[in-house]
């Protein structure tokens, strides 16, 4: 698209790597708690959120501990979002489905997708198809990120529709948004 | 392999949950929050009387002290109790680790240790005959852990808690008797309620 036709040009908005946009997204919604789970994928916005002191930021054991601690930073006046890779995610439903969803809690997730479009480890490709059939069997917004042009409205209407309509959201970080894990790592 | 036939020695009186719960609840003049973890814990602490500053699980086994933890960090000047099982908590003790690196000085958390699955027909854990839970968080960094001795050492711990700079963790050996009460399970009233409790929003 040219910008000579009058519409913005995707690059304006390139001009910012998806970590970025993350990064803003949540301050902008005032997310100021981000515990984690590690993944390759997520090295640079880990760094980022730990070197800027407007975010609380830490490693947690589990997953579903993350999810525990938003959920109770939520309940005190303090937003949160998790971070983790798929498989992470795929330990989860116990706590989808017996606190998150029935405390109505705007649980915030970012899940970078292993798994697919590339993926070098059996395991990761299997655990991955649980994902959507899990997200969809407690019928939980969720949307997958492929394009950088459309990912900052994604993260922001989703953290703000998760957040007025007290439900949580996942925001799937396909390989395509991202570049993934590739297989010599 | 051999059968263990002695829980680790222990120089501490086998004490009733209901009876702590209430002991505990009765100090609470400062609308401290209180976290209970699944089951007996928290029907329990229901039964105890139920006060808005109360969050009750009704799943999510093992959460009591990372919600907690949590609700420490939103509101560092709330006192946060979590009241947690044995069985619970070793399904997330990396939660101890977690906790220790953080040190909120606010959090004070009890473990009701009864070496059982009560609830689901009084199996032993398979901490049970070998395991020290506050050895674990010791080990785990959580240095302010220790075993309550009786109920007047119990009191002794929680008070000492309110001021300490540290998280305090407390073990308590409980009886095998199930929960008093049985709590409302009512979650959105239970979450709103208590977020209401803590100043977080308006009533409608």
């Amino acid at each position: 698209m040219a910008a000579a036709d009058g519409q913005v040009s995707p690059n304006a908005f390139n001009e910012k790597a998806w970590h970025e946009v993350v990064l803003q997204t949540l301050k902008r919604n005032d997310i100021r708690l981000v515990p984690y789970v590690p993944d390759r994928v997520l090295t640079t916005l880990i760094k980022e959120i730990h070197a800027d002191p407007f975010f609380t930021t830490f490693p947690t054991a589990r997953e579903e501990e993350a999810v525990g601690i938003v959920s109770g930073a939520w309940m005190g006046g303090l937003r949160g979002a998790v971070l983790m890779q798929t498989s992470g995610f795929a330990t989860l439903a116990n706590v989808l489905a017996s606190l998150a969803i029935p405390y109505q809690i705007p649980l915030i997730m970012f899940v970078s997708e292993r798994g697919t479009l590339g993926e070098f480890n059996y395991g990761q490709s299997l655990v991955c198809r649980t994902m959507r059939p899990v997200l969809d069997s407690l019928a939980m917004e969720h949307h997958t990120a492929t394009r950088l042009d459309e990912f900052e409205f994604i993260v922001d209407r989703s953290i703000k529709q998760a957040i007025t309509t007290q439900a949580p959201v996942a925001l799937i970080l396909s390989p395509l948004l991202t570049g993934g894990k590739v297989f010599d790592k | 392999m051999s059968k263990q036939e002695s829980k680790p020695a222990r120089n501490t009186k086998v004490m009733n949950r209901f009876d702590l719960t209430s002991r505990l609840v009765a100090k609470l003049k400062n609308e401290e929050a209180v976290i209970g973890g699944i089951g007996n814990t928290n029907f329990d602490l229901w039964a105890a009387g139920h006060r808005p500053q109360n969050f009750y699980m009704l799943g999510s086994m093992g959460l009591a002290f990372p919600i907690a933890l949590g609700v420490a960090l939103a509101q560092p000047k709330r006192r946060v109790f979590a009241l947690e099982g044995d069985g619970s908590l070793l399904m997330q003790l990396g939660c101890l680790s977690t906790i220790a690196t953080l040190k909120p000085k606010n959090l004070s958390m009890i473990v009701m240790d009864n070496g059982i699955y009560q609830i689901t027909g009084a199996q032993p854990t398979p901490a049970a005959a070998v395991s020290d839970l506050i050895a674990v968080a010791i080990g785990c960094g959580l240095t302010n852990s220790a075993w309550a001795a009786d109920e007047e050492d119990f009191e002794r711990l929680v008070d000492q808690s309110l001021s300490a700079s540290e998280p305090t963790l407390i073990g308590v050996r409980i009886d095998d008797k199930p929960g008093t009460g049985t709590t409302r399970r009512d979650p959105v009233q239970i979450r709103e309620r208590f977020m209401l409790a803590l100043g977080v929003r308006d009533a409608l």
